[in-house]
């Protein structure tokens, strides 16, 4: 069978199992086993999210919301990277700022919340250095794993070559890491998305209302149907970004290291 | 023209190996690997060092890399002391150590392009001409782990040959391959060395590799690492591992070698 047909029959079968999903949810509704002022029907959460989208709320919200999202997750990327390199190179600094991020890595990303508020008051920073604190740490324990999962011919091959010593960490140490580093990134993300929600239900601020904001003010009006859209909104961005952010690294990590995929 | 000029047969590099001993520091104490060895190899020379596990011989070969530096005595190539790993000394390894991000090209491409006064599209060149030296054209853009040990193995020749070194150094690169493939690699690195006039040193524990493949076999015995005796093979190139005249070479250099190591056993 060709490529193009079994990718058809996967979003097929992908499709009818969510169709599926929803219909059952549609059945319970009209059954009345639950209130429907706790659970509507998938129309109603359907309506709230089109006239959302159409005055624009929803739109603006997950702007704001990426926006903190992307800055916060690239600083996290651009710091933890060098940082793990340094940890795995250097002894004094597995000692110490190795030490720090896996504590600090154990800590859930929500509990700098309370911290961060005092710090920076109900400002977009408060937001960022939250993202940050969440993505971070398991950058630099990935890359800080990956360099040292390298095996050591690699460097020795670069050696013999010419290559100096930063040379061979950043052309020969960090792609070899690779494999370590996108799970890293990965996992960093998923970090960084739940604290930002966490902080962005948390703390109200002027200026930006985010996903998670609105999501609070469907719980204070007790619009469930606002609750669920934007619920599945947030589902919804957390497997966007999966796909656009990580399956081009993946498939370059499967095509040249031969390594599995689902 | 910069090109021609890069690849170019240049000539190959005399070694001097000057009373060279190394101690490894284990659990149980030291270990002498290396006991003031001294060894001279001449230009164009190809040179197998020959031993059990543990002889040395192995180590010997990264002191001449430049990777590790003994505790007293020298290497000279062309009269000047290896402090370092340099372009004119390039390694092959038993494992091939290429970079799985990077395709054949990407991997040969690797040293040339820490070669400065190269345009890239030179660089491309180059390594396109090293890797139709080693029977691989068709592969210049496979991926590593699409590649079959021989192929490999080919790959890491290619990029080990690429920057034009003065010397070969291979430490057993072929002994993870399976007999039928380290035939043909025989004879390819036979007429390489031919055709490149490279100075090899290629370390084995396979004595009739050695005895294939050398001009000279240097017999190292361990417990303190030493040089035992020396063999001049002369036989004609190509030369055939199956050949009768090789087994009577390679009969003599295993005599030899087993006395050292019962001798080793009774002291």
């Amino acid at each position: 069978m060709n490529r193009a047909l079994i990718a058809v029959r996967r979003g097929v079968t992908s499709l009818l199992f969510f169709a599926a999903l929803v219909l059952l949810w549609h059945v319970l509704v009209r059954r009345g086993v639950w209130s429907s002022v706790l659970l509507p029907d998938p129309s109603e959460v359907w309506d709230y999210l089109v006239s959302a989208v159409k005055d624009g709320t929803l739109l603006q919200a997950s702007l704001v919301t990426m926006r903190r999202l992307l800055i916060g997750y690239g600083v996290g990327i651009v710091l933890g990277i060098p940082l793990g390199l340094l940890t795995a190179r250097f002894k004094v600094c597995a000692d110490t700022i190795g030490v720090l991020a896996l504590g600090l890595q154990t800590l859930p990303s929500v509990c700098w919340v309370p911290l961060t508020l005092l710090w920076f008051g109900q400002t977009e920073a408060a937001m960022l250095f939250v993202v940050v604190m969440g993505s971070l740490w398991s950058m630099v324990i990935a890359t800080d794993n990956g360099v040292r999962n390298v095996p050591p011919i690699f460097s020795r091959a670069a050696r013999t070559m010419g290559s100096k010593p930063i040379h061979t960490l950043v052309f020969v140490m960090l792609p070899a890491s690779l494999p370590f580093i996108v799970s890293g990134m990965k996992q960093g993300w998923a970090f960084a998305w739940r604290s930002l929600m966490a902080a962005e239900i948390y703390v109200t601020i002027l200026t930006g209302f985010g996903l998670g904001q609105l999501l609070d003010n469907g719980r204070a009006l007790s619009a469930m149907d606002q609750v669920i859209g934007i619920m599945i909104v947030i589902i919804v961005i957390g497997l966007l970004a999966d796909k656009i952010l990580f399956s081009p690294w993946e498939r370059f990590l499967h095509r040249r290291w031969g390594t599995g995929r689902a | 023209m910069a090109l021609a000029e890069e690849l170019q047969v240049i000539a190959p590099s005399k070694l001097a190996v000057n009373h060279v001993s190394k101690d490894f520091r284990t659990g149980r104490g030291t270990v002498k690997a290396l006991d003031d060895i001294s060894l001279s190899i001449g230009e164009g020379e190809f040179v197998c060092l020959v031993g059990p596990s543990g002889c040395g011989k192995s180590t010997l070969l990264n002191i001449i890399a430049g990777l590790e530096h003994p505790d007293s005595g020298q290497v000279l190539t062309d009269g000047k002391p290896v402090s370092e790993p340099g372009r004119d000394r390039m390694v092959m390894f038993q494992e091939a150590a290429l970079f799985p991000w990077l395709d054949v090209l990407g991997n040969v491409m690797f040293g040339l392009k820490l070669k400065p006064n190269l345009s890239n599209a030179e660089r491309r060149e180059v390594a396109r001409f090293y890797i139709n030296l080693v029977g691989l054209e068709r592969f210049a853009s496979a991926n590593i782990h699409e590649l079959s040990g021989g192929m490999k193995q080919r790959v890491a020749l290619a990029r080990a040959l690429a920057p034009n070194p003065r010397v070969l150094l291979m430490d057993e690169p072929f002994a993870a391959l399976d007999a039928l493939t380290r035939e043909q690699l025989y004879g390819d690195i036979q007429e390489i060395w031919e055709a490149r006039k490279k100075t090899i040193i290629f370390v084995t524990h396979n004595v009739r590799e050695a005895a294939c493949l050398g001009n000279r076999v240097v017999l190292f015995s361990p417990h303190p690492g030493r040089i035992r005796e020396e063999f001049k093979i002369d036989l004609s190139r190509p030369r055939d591992i199956n050949s009768v005249e090789l087994a009577e070479y390679s009969t003599e250099i295993m005599r030899a070698l087993k006395g050292y190591v019962t001798g080793e056993v009774g002291e």
